[in-house]
């Protein structure tokens, strides 16, 4: 695999499966992604038989404001478009404003993760609701956590591609990971719709 | 030869900047869902009428999600699409479970 | 390269060159060793309890050190031995059969195997710590969250850890099988045994997220002061056992199917008939692996979940005897009128028949909801499983190791040793376990530490242990094979068997390559089409060119130690704060390492076409 086979004058239309290992990279993680839909239902399911069990302590309607989630989804559901934009310039091969754009994303990434620390903070200090305080905060933590960490980890990943090419562009052989990096990036996005909505606007209503 | 590449280059970038508008109808249509979803529960509505649109709304964003954003609808995407379905079908199951068999 | 590596430098290149591979027939030679050692720590067990209870009010071993072993026999043997071997005949047959080069993922494979092993010795590692887990091996809440000592968390944390090397390795044969094909290999061509392990991988990778989320919330129960099973802060301990078997009953179906596959596979090779029925062993394959996921409550009838979902999940498990059915009678029209060969392979593969037949009926009598409340936590529940494990998944394992040790290592396996290894294995198996039907209908429950005399168990138990030994010998008189193999059979062709599938159009054992040239498929037994057609080999699909490898890496062997010291880390951290320490060493080495594969440009390496030829010209 030379440079020039990896280095092509003009993008193939799908850089992400123009190589054999670009086209397992892509089936395996569309793959990995099936098996944490599964693993987010797992979550979902001890949360939704374990919502009502407050222990007497507090209880998501006394809890959950609507302000701060509705802030938080609007910065995620953003950082969705703003990755496609990316994945947009990627198929055109201007590397520069991939860059760009997967750093407006990582931004407002960070904001999401900064407002659910705050979240966070607010329920343990403020409330006193920890995971121990009842079945009901060790099902909310776990759930929401396991969406926080996957926000972590994804902005992690994303910073890691974007430092390790900045130098060096784009090439066959990054333009696959950076994709499942954006696929990654979207599938936390499709979980937090069902957190906002089975968690928050349903715990509230 | 080099024009040639040029001719198709140029219907390339005129395609993906086709499909990027749809995106962001698709975007602008997320947050309009949104919206409604957060105003309804603002609104105070009944339990019963709600929270079936909420699900549904929340379905049909997870959608456009994987349809559009992760270009689920475009070719040599059969199998991701049946690994995808398979999940949510073992999803569905679990959540049904958990959420209707575990008190009695 | 990593040809000269190969090349005998001494012990240390030996072991170094096993501990950085992602060559998939060097990865399937280490979990064939290390699930036949796990394998034999779980038999030793196995034994140890048939002693305990070879008489009435017996006192071989304490109460609490026997349900360690009972623990330990079920969990060692259904995650250690069972799906690491299983693991083995995949990676060293998969590839082979669509006519691969290699895996997808060569260096996750490793990975897999090195998460799997790190999982196990955690595992394991309580007998040497303060006691093993003690709550049987579906650790069912609210026991397990409140077992004393840290014998569950080792459970949690090793399982945890080797679970994701099985869903690393699910993945990875996945996305081997669907994109990796040879030319001309289409789906309804591949061999019954890709297929199975198409379908398993399948299961795998929807199945064990369950366990992962299920593990978890044990760990945080017991680790982190949640109360997701604890009645007192709202919890519900059913939540586990729905977990547990969302995941544990596609489990049994993950373990079963490439079994299926390797009767598939032997059965027509020894009959010289092409597989009776190919297109309904496919469809019966994909409608186990579907209904797999629809019968998992089955285990829960006695949990109380309610007449309605009791008969769903009833009707659900006998729906499953159906497909189950069809491949029993395939493999029956397979033999008739077949030219027959009966040796070690075949014997397994013949006594697999009945004796799996035997399980699956006693299936079908405990998916009777009503009938199970008098059969649930018996003896007869612990007799349909080893009925339908033992006499599927170890005998299909036996069948696969002799059909392909000559593949693997290039020496066929003592026929003579063999032949006694069945017949011991076979009758003392039989022995052992089908009088436990008998005992468990007479209402002597599993799990028990010692049973009293004058209720007519006596007898029973007396058996059922002496089979236990007749099960051990054989198990032996294989290991002794294996060594006398090895040091005095002579080498053997490519093709011992007069194979109809790729594996056998490739020398024994294969170069790390495997195929010179990609092979062009033009049918269901490809190689046999072509010696039908008088050819000697498959014809190629390309003309001979560079081939381009993997590079082998440490890496996946530093990462799953670092998980292996995090896991110490988590478990120790109840008792002091301080062995958080070892929590962020051990998560910052793994991290550290996947940083450095993923800014680590690795393109492989090329075996040049001269050099290609030249080995042609050696041969």
């Amino acid at each position: 695999m030379s440079d020039q086979t990896l280095n092509p004058e003009t993008m193939p239309e799908q850089p992400e499966r123009a190589t054999l290992e670009g086209k397992n990279k892509f089936l395996g993680f569309w793959f990995f992604l099936g098996g944490e839909t599964v693993l987010f239902a797992s979550l979902f399911g001890t949360y939704l038989a374990l919502r009502n069990s407050t222990n007497d302590g507090p209880g998501s309607e006394e809890l959950f404001g609507l302000e701060l989630v509705f802030v938080m989804t609007m910065l995620l559901l953003t950082s969705s478009l703003t990755s496609v934009y990316a994945m947009y310039h990627m198929k055109n091969n201007s590397f520069g404003k991939m860059q760009l754009w997967l750093g407006v994303t990582v931004l407002l990434g960070l904001g999401f993760l900064g407002c659910e620390l705050f979240e966070f903070y607010h329920y343990i200090h403020g409330e006193g609701f920890t995971l121990r305080s009842s079945a009901f905060g060790s099902a909310f933590y776990t759930l929401v956590g396991f969406h926080g960490g996957h926000v972590t980890f994804g902005l992690l990943w994303i910073i890691a591609l974007m430092v390790r090419n900045a130098k060096r562009g784009l090439n066959l052989y990054n333009a696959p990971k950076f994709y499942i990096a954006s696929l990654y990036w979207h599938f936390i996005d499709v979980v937090w719709v069902f957190i906002f909505t089975v968690v928050y606007l349903m715990g509230v209503i | 030869m080099a024009e040639n590449t040029n001719i198709h280059e140029n219907y390339k970038r005129k395609k993906n900047k086709e499909e990027m508008k749809q995106q962001v109808i698709t975007f602008a249509l997320m947050i309009v869902f949104t919206l409604i979803a957060f105003g309804m529960v603002k609104a105070d509505l009944s339990k019963l009428f709600v929270i079936p649109i909420l699900l549904v709304l929340a379905a049909v964003q997870v959608g456009f999600q994987l349809y559009y954003f992760m270009h689920m609808s475009h070719k040599g995407h059969e199998m991701p699409a049946l690994m995808i379905y398979a999940g949510a079908f073992v999803a569905f199951m679990t959540v049904l479970t958990l959420s209707v068999l575990i008190w009695w | 390269m990593s040809t000269a590596v190969a090349q005998k430098k001494g012990f240390g290149a030996f072991i170094w060159d096993y501990l950085t591979t992602v060559d998939h027939k060097k990865i399937a030679h280490l979990y064939l060793v290390a699930g036949g050692l796990f394998f034999l720590v779980g038999g030793l067990e196995a034994l140890m309890i048939r002693i305990q209870l070879i008489k009435p009010d017996n006192d071989f071993v304490s109460a609490g050190f026997y349900n360690e072993l009972l623990t330990m026999h079920g969990t060692t043997m259904i995650f250690l031995a069972a799906m690491p071997l299983i693991f083995a005949i995949l990676n060293a047959v998969v590839p082979l059969q669509i006519g691969a080069r290699d895996v997808a993922f060569p260096f996750l494979n490793s990975l897999g195997f090195w998460l799997f092993l790190f999982g196990g010795l955690i595992l394991n590692c309580g007998w040497f710590l303060g006691g093993a887990p003690d709550a049987g091996w579906t650790a069912y809440a609210p026991l397990s969250a409140v077992s004393p000592g840290h014998g569950v968390d080792f459970y949690v944390l090793g399982l945890q850890i080797s679970g994701a090397g099985t869903l690393i390795g699910g993945i990875n044969f996945l996305v081997t099988i669907i994109n990796m094909r040879a030319p001309g290999m289409t789906y309804m061509r591949m061999p019954l045994f890709t297929w199975t392990a198409l379908v398993t991988s399948t299961l795998i990778l929807f199945a064990f997220p369950a366990l992962t989320v299920g593990l978890f919330l044990l760990m945080f129960d017991r680790l982190f002061g949640a109360g997701f099973f604890n009645a007192s802060m709202g919890g519900n301990s059913v939540i586990w056992e729905h977990l547990f078997w969302i995941f544990g009953h596609p489990e049994v179906y993950i373990l079963i199917l490439p079994a299926f596959g390797v009767f598939s596979d032997v059965l027509s090779t020894f009959s010289k008939k092409r597989l009776f029925g190919y297109t309904a062993m496919v469809f019966a394959t994909t409608l186990i692996g579907f209904l797999g996921f629809m019968v998992w409550a089955h285990h829960m009838f006695a949990t109380g979940l309610g007449p309605a979902a009791n008969s769903i999940f009833a009707i659900a498990t006998m729906a499953i005897a159906v497909p189950t059915g069809i491949k029993i009678f395939n493999w029956l029209f397979t033999l008739w009128g077949g030219t027959i060969t009966i040796n070690s392979a075949m014997l397994w593969a013949l006594g697999f028949i009945p004796s799996f037949t035997i399980g699956g009926t006693t299936g079908v009598m405990l998916a009777a909801a009503a009938a199970d409340y008098q059969y649930h936590d018996t003896y007869f529940v612990v007799a349909h499983f080893h009925y339908v494990i033992v006499g599927g998944v170890v005998f299909g394992l036996f069948a696969a190791m002799h059909y392909w040790w000559p593949k693997m290592f290039g020496k066929i396996l003592n026929e003579t040793l063999g032949q006694i290894t069945f017949w011991t294995f076979f009758a003392g198996f039989h022995l052992t376990f089908f009088i436990q039907h008998f005992l468990g209908l007479m209402g002597m429950p599993r799990r028990y530490w010692t049973f009293l005399p004058g209720q007519h168990l006596d007898t029973g138990n007396l058996v059922s242990s002496i089979g236990a030994f007749f099960m051990a010998f054989g198990a032996i008189v294989f290991v002794i094979n294996v060594i006398y193999t090895s040091v005095k059979a002579p080498k053997v062709s490519g093709d011992p068997w007069d194979g109809r599938t790729l594996e056998w159009s490739i020398p024994s054992p294969p170069p790390h390559y495997n195929f010179k040239q990609t092979p062009l498929v033009r049918g269901l037994d490809p190689l046999w089409i072509e010696k039908m057609e008088g050819r000697k080999g498959i014809t190629p699909a390309e003309p001979l060119d560079d081939i381009h490898m993997p590079n082998p890496s440490i890496l996946p062997f530093i990462m799953s130690l670092g998980l292996f010291i995090a896991g110490f880390g988590f478990i120790y951290q109840v008792d002091n704060l301080s062995y958080l320490w070892l929590v962020i060493l051990g998560m910052g080495i793994t991290l550290g390492c996947m940083l450095t594969r993923s800014v680590k440009d690795d393109l492989g390496h090329h075996i040049h076409k001269e050099d290609l030829e030249e080995e042609g010209a050696e041969q």
